[in-house]
């Protein structure tokens, strides 16, 4: 893949992926040391007042993060603010996407700055801004 | 505030290393797809020459305690979270990583007062040498408050 290059205003292609279950909780649980309960069981989940269990919000945060994956071989995420908007239930699917902001020349290459969201229909439950470090070589 | 005493303490840094095992655990569990994260044969022909961590990874490690600064346990809520990079983060590589309570202030809200803590995570090389730093902001609801011992 040639290296890539955004122009400001242009959209990553829009994710869509695979509805959240538990297995996937329990397994990111495992992968992240966070074994609160509400992520976990349905009893922990509804004592906490919650209409059921809810995803890691870091999980959200990864997955905005996955956008940038076919684009490592040229660069990597330098800089990642996220901020977190609704929660994500069971058997939610979410979609996650962006668009470029920004180009900035920086020391070893060109950092190009993104608004990134994660939405589940036209909810937006985490948005965010990321910098993607384009190597100059 | 709360945990006004507490602001500007750090926590004594703790030594962790970015285990390949880990790495494909987490990789696999945020379904990642790329190679560089989990196949050493692509990433050795990479221009990082190793594995890389995903960019969230750094949530996993031991950043140490902060003495005598006691949380509770339930109902805190994540408000925020940044990290930037000075380069990227490779498997293999040992880290000595720590955390600091940088701010406290309170907000009144529609939802009654809340208070907001910011916690700034560090990891440097063995050497001394800045890798990441991030940005945690954690949001106490008044109800939660209320439980806090004073």
């Amino acid at each position: 893949m040639s290296t890539p290059a955004w122009r400001i205003g242009e959209k990553l292609e829009e994710r869509t992926l695979p509805p959240i279950d538990r297995v996937q909780l329990i397994k990111y649980a495992g992968a992240s040391g966070d074994y609160n309960p509400i992520h976990l069981t349905d009893d922990a989940a509804t004592e906490a007042g919650l209409p059921g269990i809810i995803a890691h919000g870091m999980l959200t945060v990864a997955t905005m993060g996955l956008l940038f994956s076919p684009h490592l071989e040229h660069g990597y995420v330098k800089t990642f603010r996220s901020r977190f908007s609704g929660m994500v239930f069971l058997g939610d699917t979410l979609r996650v996407g962006g668009r470029a902001t920004e180009v900035e020349e920086a020391a070893d290459g060109v950092l190009h700055v993104f608004d990134v969201y994660a939405r589940r229909g036209e909810d937006t439950v985490a948005s965010g801004e990321v910098g993607f470090l384009v190597y100059g070589d | 505030m709360l945990y006004e005493e507490f602001v500007g303490w750090r926590s004594e840094a703790v030594k962790n290393l970015v285990e390949r095992g880990a790495v494909r655990k987490f990789a696999e569990a945020i379904a990642e797809g790329s190679p560089l994260y989990v196949d050493e044969d692509a990433a050795r022909g990479s221009r990082y020459g190793r594995l890389l961590a995903p960019p969230t990874f750094p949530r996993t490690f031991d950043y140490g305690r902060i003495e005598e600064l006691e949380l509770p346990t339930a109902g805190l809520i994540h408000g925020e979270f940044r990290i930037s990079y000075e380069r990227p983060l490779l498997v293999g590589e040992e880290l000595r990583c720590g955390m600091q309570l940088k701010q406290s202030y309170d907000k009144q809200s529609r939802r009654g007062l809340l208070g907001f803590l910011v916690f700034e995570r560090t990891g440097e090389s063995l050497e001394g040498e800045r890798v990441f730093t991030t940005n945690d902001i954690v949001v106490v609801t008044e109800a939660v408050r209320r439980g806090i011992p004073v």
